[in-house]
């Protein structure tokens, strides 16, 4: 399972983090968002060496939602130095994601 | 050799599941991997489907579909199929997640897909103001103005259901009526805060990073306005999802599966299909699931008669 990071916690998380580190924005009542978790999980398990994988609930967590501009789940957001660099909009399979993700994982 | 595999996870796939599985036919479902439950995973309540008279949400009715399927023992693949062979008596099926089966049969259950507008920039603002999906997304426009394009009942169920988050929503439809069920429309038309602006359509989306409005036409005397907006939420329709087969089995002119009168039969033995894939006229969670039954029946009396 993914870590959930909170704002208390995203400086550290995710900001400072010395690996790339991809944000799922999600919510319990986002059927797409619940389809991607497992695949995300499976991801993170084969890749979590080069790519840290943590959620952000956007219901317990609305000022992160807002602060990212997100107005569409899933929203997956890869940060790298403190900067988002790369944006995956909706659920995915797994092929397209690490087709996606290759920068970060190969 | 599988005996039936099903292609899809709607109301007509996992029917077919449920009565190729009684039939003693252990039918493989490939579900796909982020779209499993169909077009009713992204709906709220669903009040029309029979059996239920309290009514009960989309993802729980689909919850329930799977799980009668399991019971006799439909095995349900969370993968995608990339590429199909049905002309041969064997056909092959391949998924996404790299795998092959081969079955004497094949139920195409791989319903509709949202259409778009088909104008510049609709791609890139999707997730940034531009959404397909109401129940998805609504949360994120809390106390902002948006719009609903369409006239159909998803487009009325989205105006209303997102009227909980926005302060306002505009339901844009380019003809002067309609064809949502009745208490769909009356639903609308009674919602302080949907305003209906009749005989106009999108013109043009602005905004670079994000959606901020859109550019109005009327489609009546061809005037043109700018509305400024946070969300637009496209709800025009749906095409049959039929890029798998069409270079394989016949099409009807409108791009459906073509099937044989009453039945699922396919332009290939051994092929059948069910769904909205198949219907161009009536698209409900109950048709769709009756289709899926004569689906499973046809392939059940294909395969006896291949002994």
């Amino acid at each position: 399972m993914s870590k959930h990071v909170t704002t208390a916690s995203f400086q550290s998380d995710v900001l400072s983090s010395d690996k790339p580190v991809l944000v799922d924005f999600w919510a319990e009542w986002c059927g797409p968002c619940r389809m991607v978790s497992p695949i995300l999980d499976e991801i993170s398990a084969e890749h979590g060496d080069k790519l840290t994988i943590v959620k952000v609930n956007v219901d317990e967590e609305p000022a992160l939602a807002q602060q990212y501009g997100i107005t569409s789940i899933p929203a997956l957001h890869v940060f790298q130095g403190g900067q988002v660099v790369k944006q995956i909009i909706g659920a995915k399979p797994k092929v397209a994601l690490l087709s996606d993700l290759q920068d970060f994982i190969n | 050799m599988h005996e039936v595999i099903i292609i899809g996870s709607g109301p007509a796939g996992y029917t077919a599941g449920i009565y190729a599985a009684r039939a003693g036919l252990k039918p493989l479902l490939i579900a796909s991997s982020v779209e499993a439950g169909g077009e009713l995973m992204k709906t709220t309540e669903v009040e029309n489907y029979p059996g239920f008279p309290n009514g009960l949400q989309g993802p729980e009715l689909m919850d329930a579909f799977r799980a009668q399927a399991e019971r006799f023992g439909t095995e349900v693949l969370l993968d995608d199929v990339i590429e199909v062979d049905l002309k041969g008596k064997t056909k092959i099926v391949k998924t996404g997640n790299g795998k092959t089966f081969e079955s004497k049969t094949v139920i195409l259950a791989t319903g509709a897909a949202y259409r778009e507008l088909g104008l510049p920039k609709e791609k890139e603002l999707s997730g940034y103001g531009i959404s397909w999906c109401a129940t998805c997304d609504g949360f994120f426009f809390r106390e902002k103005t948006i719009a609903v394009v369409g006239g159909g009942d998803s487009a009325m169920e989205e105006a209303n259901f997102l009227t909980r988050f926005a302060s306002k929503v505009y339901l844009i439809h380019r003809r002067d009526s309609f064809k949502a069920s009745k208490i769909m429309q009356e639903r609308a038309l009674n919602n302080p805060k949907i305003e209906v602006l009749w005989n106009t359509e999108v013109a043009e989306l602005k905004g670079d990073q994000k959606l901020t409005g859109v550019v109005l036409k009327n489609t009546v005397d061809g005037s043109t306005s700018e509305l400024d907006l946070d969300g637009l939420f496209i709800a025009i329709g749906n095409d049959p999802r039929v890029w798998l087969v069409k270079d394989q089995v016949e099409l009807t002119p409108e791009q459906f599966i073509k099937v044989e009168g009453r039945s699922s039969k396919t332009s290939l033995p051994g092929v059948f299909a069910a769904g909205d894939v198949i219907d161009p006229t009536y698209r409900q969670a109950i048709t769709a699931a009756g289709s899926g039954c004569v689906a499973a029946l046809d392939a059940e009396h294909y395969l006896t008669d291949l002994e």
